[in-house]
This record gives C-alpha cells, structure tokens and sequence, in this order.
C-alpha cells in the first residue's frame, strides 16, 4: 500500500515537472517579428495589435527602457535575438551602428517623412530612421506655486531665481539621456562656460537629480517638488491625466530629442523587421501614438499631431547640434565637468 | 560497485547513444518537431550517429571513454587492491569525460570551429551552431558522478558516495551558474578602453573619489546596510518573540502582518510610502494643519530607503528567526529558573544566546538583501547614491561602461567577502566552545518560561507601531486599486480589476481579455518550478557545508552567496553575456528565468537552513548511521523532519522572491516570458497606479493562501515536549 502510494506520488511529480519543463524550456519561434520597445508600456501594446491588425504579421515586444536596451543588444551581439528597436535617441543609435550592430534600410516610407526626419535618416546612411521628435522644456505644479506664491517660471534663466530654492528636480545626466539633452541644450544655448555657471546657480535650487528622466515631472504631477524639467510631451502627459501641471517652452529657445527605429544587424526575421519600419514610420503606425495620448511629434508628414501636443512654431528651437556632445570623448568631458562643477557645486 | 554505477552508465549511453547531442533550435526540444528527421538529420542526431554517420571524428575520444567503464561491469574486481584501482580508473574516466565535453564546448561556438586548425583537421561547420543540448547534459551529470564515485572510494568525505555526489553537484552547478557567468562579466574589469587586459585599468577605476571616501558610494551601501540589517533583525526579533513567547492574543494575525511586505513587489511599498510621508502625503498634511509646520522631503535619502527596506526586509529576518526560537529547549530555561535565575537573566544567558546563530544568518541575509536592493534606493534615494544603483547606471546610463559596472560589482563582493568573514570570525572568536544545539536525542519536556516583564514591554513597544505601519500601508494599497486614480481622483471603480483580469465569454469559450494574465500566469509557473528546486538545493548545500568537511568549503560557501548579493540587473547581463550563444543557451526561454532564480535565492534557503540545523545535534546524524542508515536516508527520515520551519522558510521565501522580484529578470524577460513585477512597474511608469496596485493586490491576495499551502504541505516539526496546561 505505502509502495504503491509512494510510486504513484513519484509518477505524478515526474508528471508535473515534465509538464513545467515542456511549458517553460521552449523559445519563442522565429515567425514573429521581435521588437525591442523602448516606448511606455501602453503604447508598445497598442502599436503590436495596430500591426497585426494592419499588416496580418505577428509582432511580439520585449520592453526595456533605453539605456537597457543598448545593453541588451550589447550583450546579445554574437547571437542577436530581436528584430528591431524601437526607438533609439539618434545618438545612441548611431553609437550601435559605429559599433556594426545595425543594419541598414531605406524604407519606402522615408519620401513621406519630414525633412529634419529626412535628412537625420539619409545622414546616417539609413542606419536609422526618426520616428517623432520631442522638445525639451519644464513643467510646474500649479497649486504649489500658487500655495507658496512664487513667480510663474517662463524662461530658463527664471530658473536661478532663489524664489524657487530646493523646488526644481531635473534628472542626472550620468544616468538620464533627458538629462543629458538639457545639459547639452544649455551649453549649447549660452556657451559652455557660461553654460556651466548657470547649472552650477541652479544647483541651489534643485532639490534632487533623480535617475529617470520622467521622475522630475511625474514627482511634480504628484507635489513632491514644484518643478520639473522635462520633455514637453510628459508634461503634458501629466496634465492631461489630470494632475496641476503647467507646461512651459522656454523663451530663450530650447532644445529637442530625435527618436528614431533601427533594425538589428543579424535579427531572427529581417524580412519582418523591414515590414515593421514600414508600419512605424506610415500615418497609420504614426497616428498610434493619439489612441493612447501621447503627445511627441511624428515624423510623418501625413500623421495627424494631438491637439494638446506642443506646436513646434510655436516653440523657439535652438539650432542644436546632436553629436557635439554625442561621442565617447564628448560625453566623458560634459559628465566630468557637470559632476565637478555643477552636482558638487555648493548649496 | 556494478550497482551503484551501472545506471550512471546507462543515463551517459542514453545521452550518448539516444538523445540529440545538440540543442535543438526553432521552438524547441519538446516540440517533438525533431522527431521528424531523428537521427539522420546532423542537427538533432546524437553523438553516436553524428560520429558513425556524419563522420564527426571529434566524439571519437568520448566513444572510448564511454567504453572504458563498461570493462568494471564485464569484470567484477576480485583483486585485492582492485578498490584502489577501480576508484582511480572511476576518477580518470569521470574527469576525462567531462574536460573532453569542456573542450567540445569551448571549441565550437555560433560561427563554427572556434580555431582555424580545428577548421582544417575535422571540416569545416556551417554558421549558427547550436549549443549543448539534452544528450550532452546527460553525458556530463553521468561523468560527475562517476568521477565522484570514484572519489569516495578513494576515501574522499568519509567514503560517502553520496555525499561527494551532492558536493560534486553542487560545486558544479554553483560553478556552472554564478562563477562562469559572473566571471565572464567580471572580466570587463580588467579592460581597458581599448580591449586589451591591464591591472592599471582596474587600479584607475578603483582610485575613483566617488567610489571611496566619506560620503562615497562605498560609505552609503555600507552605512545603509548597517542600518537597514539591524533594524530589521531587531523587529523581526521582537516579532518573534511575541508570536512564540507571549499569549498576545493577535499573534497569529501578527505573524502574517510580520511576513506581508515581503510579498509585495518592493515599488508598491515606496509608492504608498511616497503618499503617507512624501512632502505632499498625508502625514505632512496632518503636520502642516495641525502644527503649520512646512513640509519636507526627509523622505528622500536615507531616511526613506532605510524605513523601506526594513518594511520588506523585516519578514525574512521573522522566517529565519522563528524556527529557532521555537527549537529552543524550554529544559534549558527552566534548568536556570531552578537554580533562581531571575527570568532576566534567564533571557539574557539562556535564550538570547541560543538565538545567536539565528540572528547572524538573519542579520547577514538582510545585510546582502539590503546591498543587491535597487528598486528601493531608486525611487526614495533621492540623490543617494549606492553600489547597486552605481552598478545599474554603469550598465544602462548615458555612458556605458561595462568596465566600470563590474569594478564596482568586485566592490562588492570584496564587502560581502569581508563582511561574512568578519562574522565568521566574530562567531568563532566570541562563540568559540559554546553549542546551540537544543533538539537532541533525549526527551526533554518543559514549559515555556514566560518573558521578563521588561523585555515583553520594550518588544512590544517597537513591534506594535510597526505592525500598525504596515497595516496602514497595506490598506492603502488594497484600496489603492479601487480609485479611478491613486492619490488624485479618489472616486471609487472596478475598471482596473477589469483592465487587469478580465474575462470574457463568446460563443462558449472563454477569452482571457484581461492585461495582465499572461505575465501573471508566466509569473506563478517559473515561480512553482523555482521554489521547490531554490530551496532543495539551498538546504542541501546547507547540509553539506554544516555536516561535512571537504576542502575550499568557505570558498564554496562564498561563491554561493555571491550570485545573492550582486545586484539582479549585474546578473541579468551577465546571464545573457553567458547563456545567449552556444555552448549554453537558455537566452529567452523560461529555463533561463527558472535558473537566475534558483541560484539567486537560494543563499536564503542556505542560510535558514544552517542556522536550523546548528541546533540539531549531530550525534542523532550518528546514531541513524549506526543503525546502518545510509547518509541519504537519514537525511531524508532524520534530519528533514527536524528543520521543518527551515524547510518552510526556505520554500516561501524562493516562491515569493520569485513571484516579486524586478531587478534580476529585467533582462531575462522575453516575449514569452513576462514577468508580474516588470507588467506593474511599467504599467506604474505611465501614472496607471490602479492597474499596478489592483494586480499587487491580487499577487498578495494569491500569496497567503501558497505560504498556508507550503505550511500544510511542509507539515509541522512535532518535537515531544510538554505542552502548556490549558489557561497557562
């Protein structure tokens, strides 16, 4: 009796964990295309089911943020597993595609697109493609400021002001590529010596340099801190679920990120990956981004733009040079001069 | 002999001779698509057929040390010193086999022959290799045994054929899953930009001000550590006590509140911590209009990571002590009551001190929990800056460098290696001569002597209010995901339960419509395969380590707990630099998820363990083998019984870390595989915090029943003592 129970108890657990095995031991089959999507959750759900819907191929998403993404793809280089990546900063990818982990595609797409998106394509020899672009700005909390009855900030120079101290947070820019775009958008608006002063007064006011970029504002949404210094898009983000949030372009002129879609070098399905860039880069995979309310600035031509999205004629953009600050050297001297001059600076 | 090694024979000739050597790619093994063309096709055929039919000369060597075995089974030994001989025979043709498959490995890689002689001696390969598959792992586990069978005979602990196997094992699969990978990653550190090795690339990056000094990164993790490891074994302590030493009458419901946090997916704690103490929560509100004081951010820092992670990490420090306290001997305490020692002294020189064992393998667990801890420092750090966020943004920031990520993560390990052998030698040094064995052979009978007064006061003083924190965090919480929005629209829905688990019914079928059932279905499957594999290897290694002697012991003991403390995204990358590309691949398959887990987690499941089995004393271990119990059965009749709550312990603790943990999988997830925590924390990253706290809430509500189910299944450790009369 006690034989037979413990053969059947042995017969069962072999069982289960066969069956456990079978469930968890198998990969995911090369049919689908494999996107490695940097956007925000909801809009990666949206964009697979929109093409799945429009081109009847199969898409599957890992999603990471950025900076996890370069790694992985890094990391996975003698055997790449994903397709695409969905997106890259244009600095980032042109990065991977120096290091030979991209390759190449011209879409028929790209005649429909903007000319910056145009020109960012054709001068990376199609290594990439810009899917949006977004401008850079700051967000404040409405009620905070009206509470403590500080200015309205409109400008970024407004921002030294010791009426705000202790109420900015932006992100590091060691560990935020926003971060880095604001850092490099302000050298590049009032000179680096200039630029870093201006960081180092400011630094008074900043109550914390968080690792996100998208902390700062979200902190704000929630009054955590009174400003936040972000891309205009997320601050309209928080608006429009209904937090405090006032949006500000600063008066000076100011900076932008491009965005763009690469196709990874040796991916399981480049067949799939050149039907996903066609996808991402026509109206309908553009205009995706409003059913989920977001608020960047496609690169179609054709794609229509939120209406609560920030109106490019009507910000002041800085001609603002992506690479000065793009390769290794450059990065290393802007993030060794911003910690020593800026983030050590005193209070 | 022929017994004991004829079905390792058997297994190594069914890898050999029957299985497919290689991995085989597309969807996998156990499609059975393979079946199709096996064995002609080279791609699924095994060894044998890919020597004899393909010509694939290289599986010749391993054909004749397969072969040689087979001589002990045709030709029993009757030679007197053939012992001697057959362990050194069993020893060369284990170790020949396995360096052989080494060699097979390390030469053939994605692209082919790894070396162009290779190239030319045996032919040319085409690209995409596959790596070692089923028949290759059959071939090697057969050989380790062999090579450890042959050990024992040599007199290798003991004699003890089993336990070389166990030791052979596990020093194999600590090697094979947290040296190789951590190494290859480790490597980084001595690069310098150009790729080439250097000790002066790794000096340069170790002389960094921020890594040292006062305020350095260095100093944080170390000060954090401190803190968050003594807090929390300090409250679990308390806990503890009131739940087995106190008539406290909502004990029971204490001892779930004390185990709550650390089945919550650790963000959701810092959010709902943001809104009671953030500088627009609650609790400054109430300051603000009760006392007009300004409201601050302490939050942000220290503070804030510290009361977080004590939150979460309290419950482990709970289930490694609570087993202990209940081992305790009543005999013992009562003996010093007999000779008048006020119940004072009887707590400060009975009990405590029998605690001790206990509470280093707490303090420690914390202490490394508190080191790989990353979610929490995120987002309460503030401008904090700690070895394992350093490590994350060395990895993913604006300036890769994995070089740097991995001199950081030796940082690290330098401190866990300093750290427990500071314990290890505070423990010998002060503890030196004592035994805490407390559950022997003889009966022993006795009541619990009640606490001193002054103890029960102070315990409850600190355990109290913080049972009463979490109760109010977890309130917000299960609430949380009832508001059309947390924190700002307080009107109450269902619709995020509905986003989140929705089911609909067409036509009779069922339609899984809800978001997140297929990550939580992902979640609860690699979590119930983890679990029980966790903490049977963790308990067995503790068995080893406690029970038996064997040389580069602490070695072992280090390199096990190494994979624990280095931060989960440090190991992800180091799980894909290592398992993406033959010879081992696991890279997006759940087997990849199960592994990281199970080598992870189990320094808690050693660590529950050893503390357990100190008090078991080992002269029950000699008995059961004087009656001529093997070392297995009575591993199996003696000792497994008698570390019951360990065993508990051990199997929550790796279901539950596996149900919440983020860091570890953020690069280990696959479209396949989702996980519960990476869903949540971005459907949190887009301000949908009903969603996020609706699906924690079911991930908890889901969890007590499993830890009650463990319990049950588990059963209880019946010691035979006295029990309390009725009313006492």
């Amino acid at each position: 009796m006690k034989l037979i129970r413990r053969a059947s108890a042995s017969v069962v657990t072999t069982l289960l964990g066969s069956l456990l095995l079978w469930a968890i031991a198998a990969p995911a089959t090369a049919q689908e295309v494999t996107v490695l999507c940097n956007f925000e959750v909801d809009w990666c759900e949206a964009l697979k089911a929109a093409y799945e819907k429009t081109t009847g191929q199969k898409a599957v998403f890992i999603r990471r943020t950025d900076g996890e993404s370069l790694a992985q793809i890094r990391a996975e280089k003698s055997n790449p597993r994903a397709d695409v990546v969905h997106a890259a900063e244009s600095a980032s990818a042109k990065a991977l595609a120096a290091e030979g982990l991209l390759e190449a595609y011209k879409s028929p797409m790209v005649a429909e697109l903007h000319d910056w998106a145009q020109r960012i394509a054709e001068e990376s020899k199609y290594f990439q493609t810009p899917i949006y672009t977004g401008v850079l700005g700051f967000g404040y909390n409405t009620e905070l400021l009206a509470k403590n009855k500080m200015p309205e900030p409109k400008c970024w120079k407004d921002l030294i002001n010791p009426a705000y101290k202790n109420e900015i947070q932006m992100a590091n820019p060691g560990t935020s590529g926003t971060a880095f775009n604001t850092v490099s958008t302000i050298l590049q608006l009032m000179g680096e010596d200039e630029g870093f002063k201006f960081l180092a007064a400011m630094n008074k006011n900043v109550n914390q340099y968080t690792r996100s970029g998208t902390a700062g504002i979200r902190a704000a949404a929630k009054g955590e801190t009174t400003i936040g210094i972000t891309f205009l898009h997320d601050s309209v983000a928080q608006a429009a679920q209904g937090y405090p949030i006032k949006t500000v372009a600063p008066c000076e002129g100011t900076g932008y990120e491009i965005i763009s879609s690469a196709i990874i070098k040796g991916g399981p399905n480049p067949q799939g990956a050149r039907k996903w860039m066609d996808f991402v880069l026509s109206p309908a995979g553009q205009n995706v981004a409003i059913t989920v309310n977001k608020f960047q600035i496609p690169s179609n031509k054709n794609a229509q733009v939120h209406p609560l999205a920030p109106k490019p004629a009507e910000v002041k953009l800085i001609k603002l040079d992506l690479d000065k600050y793009g390769s290794k050297e450059g990065r290393e001297r802007l993030l060794s001069r911003w910690e020593n001059e800026v983030f050590k600076a005193p209070k | 002999m022929r017994r004991a090694i004829s079905p390792w024979l058997a297994l190594a000739w069914f890898g050999f001779a029957v299985l497919p050597w290689n991995a085989i790619g597309g969807s996998g093994f156990f499609a059975f698509q393979w079946l199709g063309q096996y064995p002609s096709a080279a791609a699924s055929a095994p060894a044998l057929v890919q020597l004899l039919w393909h010509g694939r000369l290289w599986f010749l060597p391993l054909l004749l040390v397969l072969l040689a075995p087979l001589v002990f089974l045709w030709r029993p030994a009757t030679h007197p010193d053939s012992r001697r001989r057959t362990a050194r025979a069993l020893i060369a043709i284990g170790a020949a086999g396995l360096a052989y498959i080494a060699a097979i490995a390390l030469a053939i890689d994605i692209e082919g022959w790894r070396w162009r002689e290779l190239a030319t001696a045996f032919g040319e390969l085409p690209r995409r290799q596959q790596g070692l598959g089923y028949g290759a792992l059959f071939v090697a586990a057969a050989m380790l045994v062999l090579l450890c069978h042959g050990l024992a005979l040599k007199g290798w602990v003991r004699g003890d054929a089993f336990v070389a196997g166990a030791i052979g094992a596990s020093v194999a699969l600590v090697g094979l899953f947290t040296l190789y990978p951590l190494s290859r990653l480790f490597l980084h550190a001595f690069l310098d930009s150009a790729g080439n090795l250097s000790l002066t690339a790794l000096l340069a990056r170790l002389a960094s001000s921020k890594v040292w000094g006062y305020d350095g990164i260095v100093w944080n993790t170390m000060q954090l550590g401190l803190m968050t490891a003594s807090a929390a074994t300090l409250l679990g302590f308390c806990f503890v006590l009131i739940v087995t030493r106190t008539q406290f009458r909502a004990r029971r419901l204490l001892s779930i509140l004390s185990i709550l946090p650390m089945i919550t997916p650790p963000f959701v704690i810092g959010l709902a911590l943001i809104l009671l103490f953030g500088r627009s929560g609650a609790m400054n509100a109430l300051l603000e209009w009760s006392f007009g004081l300004r409201p601050t951010r302490w939050i942000y820092g220290l503070p804030g990571v510290w009361l977080a992670q004590t939150l979460a990490l309290t419950p482990v420090a709970y289930l490694v002590l609570v087993g202990i306290a209940e081992g305790i001997s009543p005999a013992l305490e009562e003996a010093a009551q007999t000779l008048r020692a006020s119940p004072m002294r009887t707590f400060g020189t009975i009990t405590l001190p029998l605690m001790a064992p206990g509470i280093a393998n707490a303090f420690l667990i914390v202490f490394i929990e508190s080191l790989a801890d990353f979610g929490n420092p995120l987002l309460l750090g503030g401008n904090l800056e700690v070895l394992s966020t350093a490590i994350y943004f060395a990895v993913v920031g604006v300036q890769q460098d994995p070089g740097r990520a991995s001199v950081l993560a030796v940082v690290l390990a330098v401190i866990l290696l300093a750290f427990s052998l500071a314990l290890f030698l505070i423990q010998r040094r002060l503890l030196a001569g004592r035994s805490y064995v407390t559950v022997g052979g003889k009966g022993d009978g006795g009541l619990r002597t009640p606490l001193p007064r002054s103890v029960v006061a102070v315990t409850a003083g600190l355990a109290l209010p913080w049972a009463a924190l979490a109760v109010v965090i977890y309130l917000m919480i299960f609430t949380g995901g009832f508001f059309e929005k947390w924190g700002l629209n307080h009107a109450l829905t269902l619709r995020h339960y509905v986003t989140a688990f929705g089911i609909a019914v067409e036509n009779g079928r069922l339609f899984w419509t809800g978001g997140a059932w297929s990550s939580f279905s992902t979640t609860l499957m690699i979590a119930l395969t983890a679990a029980p594999l966790t903490a049977a290897f963790g308990l067995t290694v503790a068995y080893l380590l406690d029970r038996q002697r064997f040389a580069g012991k602490r070695a072992f003991e280090f390199m096990a707990m190494l994979n624990f403390a280095v931060p989960g995204t440090v190991v992800g990358i180091a799980y894909i630099l290592a398992f993406n590309a033959p010879p081992i691949e696991l890279a997006y398959t759940g087997l990849i998820l199960v592994a990281c887990f199970v080598f992870r987690d189990m320094t808690t499941s050693m660590r529950a363990g050893l503390a357990a089995l100190s008090q078991i004393d080992p002269s029950l271990d000699e008995a059961s083998a004087t009656l001529r119990a093997g070392t297995f059965v009575t591993v199996r009749r003696v000792i497994l019984p008698l570390i019951r709550p360990a065993v508990v312990a051990a199997l929550v603790v790796s279901f539950i870390s596996a149900m919440t943990s983020i860091s570890a999988v953020i690069f280990l997830t696959s479209p396949r595989f989702d996980m519960a925590t990476v869903n949540i924390v971005g459907r949190a990253e887009v301000g949908e915090y009903g969603y996020a706290t609706a699906y924690a809430s079911v991930l908890i509500v889901l969890m007590v029943p499993a830890v009650v189910l463990i319990r049950v299944l588990v059963g209880t450790r019946v010691l035979s003592r006295r029990q309390a009369p009725a009313g006492g």
